[in-house]
C-alpha cells in the first residue's frame, strides 16, 4: 500500500523520521491500545490447559481447513475480477466511473447479513437468477461455492481499493513511454503496468484474504452452516460459544494467529525484498 | 505525504463507517412522567428472542395495570443474555427459552427467588408456503433429495430435534445446521430449504410466509421456559410483580394465543 518504487519509499522514510511531531504518538498509542487491549483480553481468557484439545477437535480442524480453502479460493476470485475492475477504475475514461466506484465500495458499508440476503435474492432458488440456475441444474445455496461467493462479495472492495490506489500512485509515464516505443496495450499492461503495482496487489490480496477468513454474516445468511461444507471457523466459533464460551475464545485465538501469520508472511517478505 | 497512502486511508475510513454505527445499548433512560405518587420505575426485562411478540404485549398490559412503571425489553438468544447477565448487565427480570440457561444464571447466584416455569414450546416442521415438497410427517424429512435445515445440536432447538430423532429412529441428513431458530426460519421463508424444524410459535409468528406441519413425535421433546426476578435489581418488588404477572392467568392467555403450551405440573 506504500509508494510503488523503491526509490520513492526510501525518500519517504527519511522525511518521516525528521518531521513527525511528538504529539502524534499519543493518539497513535491510543489507537494501538484500542486494538491491543481486547486482543490481550482474549489471550488472557484462553483455557491454555485445554487449548490443544480444543483446536484439534474434529469440528475445529474441519472448520479451519474449510476456512483456509474458501479464503484462498475467494482471494483468487477477487484477483481475477478485482484487478480488471481496478484497472478500469484507475485507467479508463468510461462514463459513470464514479457510480461504478461507489458500487464496488458498497459491500464495505453494507452489513454482511444484508450482503448475504442480497446474494440469496440474486442466485437463490427464488432469486433473480434462480430459475435460470435451476434449469441449468446448479444449486448454490448450502454449498462451499456459496461460501466462496459470499466471501468474494465482501472482500472484493479491499483488493480493488488497494490496487486502484497503487495504480494511481504509479502513474502513467512508463506506460506512455512503452506505448510510444510501439508496445501494444496488452503488452504494456502485462510488462509495465502490472509489475509496477505488484506490492499494491499483494497488500490488496492480503486484505481480501483476511477479510474472507473473518467473514461471518453473509456466509451465515447465504450458505448455511454444515461441518466440512459451509461451517467456516467464524461460524464454528459462533456455534461453540452457545455451549462453551472458552472453546470459542480458543478458536478465536487460532483465527487471529492464522491471520497474523498470513499478514506477516506477505508483508514481511515484501519489506525484506525492498531493502 | 506520499499519495501511496491513499488506499490505506480509504480502507480505514470505510472500516470506520462500517464499524462505528454500533448499537446503542438500551439503557434505562426512558423519561416517564410520574402519574402516581410513587416514583417512576423503569423495569429492564431480558427475554429470549422467541418471546418478543408476546412479551411486548405483556409489557404494555403490565404498564397499563401498574401506572408509573415502564417496561423495557432486551430480546436475544438465551445464551447471549446469560453472557450479558454474568458480565454484570443491569436487568431486573430474566425469561429464558430453556432451563439450562436459567441454570447458568442461578449458578452465579444472580436470582431473586426460584425460577418459575411459565410456558412450553414444541417443534414443528415449517415449509415454504403451500408445502411444495409435500412434507407430511417427521419421517418425510429423511426423504432423499429433500433440503432440510435444522438447528445445530448445541442450541436448544437443535437439542430438541436430536431428541426427536433419537426417539423416532429417523436420522436426518440436513443441508445445514443453523445457530439459531430464526436462521432456520430464514432459510425456509426464502425458499432455499424445502423444510425446517422450528418451534410451533415461530410458525405462528411467520404467518403466511411459511406453512406449518405439526407432528405428534414433537411431544417427546418439550422445551420449558422459566422466568425469574434477578437479585441485582434495584426495583425488586416491581420485578417480582412482573414475574407473577407473566405466570398468572392473563399472561398464560396471551402466551397460549401465540402458540405456547402451559407448563406441566
Amino acid at each position: 500500500m506504500r509508494s510503488g518504487s523503491r526509490r520513492g519509499r526510501a525518500r519517504e522514510d527519511d522525511v518521516e523520521g525528521a518531521a513527525l511531531p511528538r504529539w502524534v504518538f499519543l493518539p497513535a498509542a491510543l489507537g494501538a491500545l484500542l486494538v491491543a487491549v481486547p486482543l490481550l483480553a482474549v489471550v488472557v481468557r484462553v483455557p491454555w490447559s485445554q487449548f490443544p484439545a480444543l483446536v484439534t477437535s474434529d469440528s475445529s480442524v474441519a472448520a479451519l481447513l474449510l476456512s483456509l480453502r474458501t479464503a484462498t479460493a475467494s482471494t483468487l476470485c477477487c484477483v481475477v475480477v478485482g484487478v480488471p475492475l481496478a484497472l478500469v477504475l484507475a485507467r479508463s475514461s468510461l462514463p459513470g466511473l464514479r457510480v461504478l466506484r461507489v458500487l464496488v465500495l458498497l459491500p464495505l458499508v453494507l452489513p454482511p447479513v444484508v450482503g448475504g440476503l442480497a446474494l440469496l435474492y440474486a442466485v437463490g432458488r427464488q432469486g433473480l437468477l434462480g430459475p435460470a440456475l435451476e434449469a441449468a441444474g446448479v444449486r448454490i445455496a448450502f454449498t462451499t461455492t456459496a461460501v466462496v461467493l459470499a466471501q468474494t462479495f465482501v472482500s472484493l472492495p479491499f483488493l480493488v481499493v488497494a490496487l486502484e490506489g497503487a495504480l494511481r500512485t504509479a502513474g502513467r509515464r512508463y506506460e506512455a513511454v512503452a506505448a510510444s516505443l510501439g508496445a501494444r496495450p496488452s503488452r504494456v499492461l502485462l510488462r509495465v503496468t502490472l509489475p509496477l503495482v505488484v506490492p499494491g496487489l499483494g497488500s490488496g490480496a492480503v486484505l481480501a484474504f483476511a477479510r474472507s477468513l473473518g467473514e461471518f454474516g453473509a456466509t451465515l445468511t447465504f450458505a448455511g452452516s454444515l461441518q466440512g461444507r459451509t461451517r467456516t471457523l467464524p461460524l464454528e466459533i459462533y456455534l461453540v460459544r452457545e455451549t462453551d464460551p472458552q472453546a470459542a475464545v480458543a478458536l478465536s485465538l487460532l483465527l487471529v494467529v492464522v491471520s497474523a501469520v498470513v499478514v506477516v508472511a506477505v508483508h514481511g517478505r515484501r519489506g525484506a525484498g525492498a531493502r | 505525504m506520499s499519495r501511496g497512502l491513499r488506499p490505506a486511508a480509504l480502507v480505514a475510513a470505510a472500516l470506520l463507517l462500517a464499524g462505528c454505527g454500533g448499537s446503542a445499548g438500551s439503557g434505562a433512560s426512558a423519561s416517564t412522567s410520574a402519574t402516581s405518587s410513587a416514583p417512576p420505575v423503569t423495569l429492564t426485562v431480558f427475554a429470549a428472542a422467541s418471546l418478543k411478540s408476546t412479551f411486548t404485549t405483556l409489557g404494555k398490559q403490565f404498564e397499563a395495570s401498574h401506572p408509573g412503571t415502564t417496561v423495557e425489553f432486551s430480546f436475544a438468544g438465551s445464551s447471549d443474555l446469560v453472557s450479558q447477565l454474568v458480565a454484570g448487565a443491569p436487568a431486573d427480570v430474566f425469561a429464558s427459552a430453556d432451563e439450562a440457561n436459567m441454570g447458568k444464571v442461578a449458578a452465579q447466584q444472580l436470582l431473586d427467588g426460584r425460577p418459575v416455569d411459565f410456558a412450553t414450546n414444541v417443534l414443528e416442521i415449517a415449509t415454504p408456503p403451500g408445502n411444495p415438497a409435500h412434507v407430511a410427517s417427521f419421517a418425510d424429512l429423511a426423504r432423499p433429495g429433500l433440503a432440510v435445515v435444522v438447528c445445530a445440536p448445541q442450541v436448544p432447538c437443535g437439542a430438541a430435534a436430536a431428541k426427536v430423532e433419537a426417539t423416532t429412529g429417523v436420522t436426518l441428513k440436513p443441508v445445514s445446521e443453523e445457530s439459531s431458530v430464526t436462521d432456520v426460519l430464514g432459510k425456509v421463508t426464502t425458499g432455499e430449504a424445502d423444510a425446517g424444524l422450528v418451534y410451533a410459535t415461530d410458525v405462528r409468528t411467520a404467518g403466511a410466509a411459511v406453512t406449518g406441519v405439526p407432528f405428534p413425535e414433537s411431544a417427546g421433546a418439550v422445551n420449558t421456559y422459566p422466568i425469574a426476578a434477578l437479585s441485582g435489581s434495584t426495583h425488586r418488588a416491581a420485578a417480582e410483580a412482573f414475574r407473577d404477572f407473566v405466570t398468572a392467568a392473563d399472561g398464560r392467555a396471551t402466551l397460549a394465543a401465540a402458540g405456547f403450551g402451559a407448563p406441566g405440573a
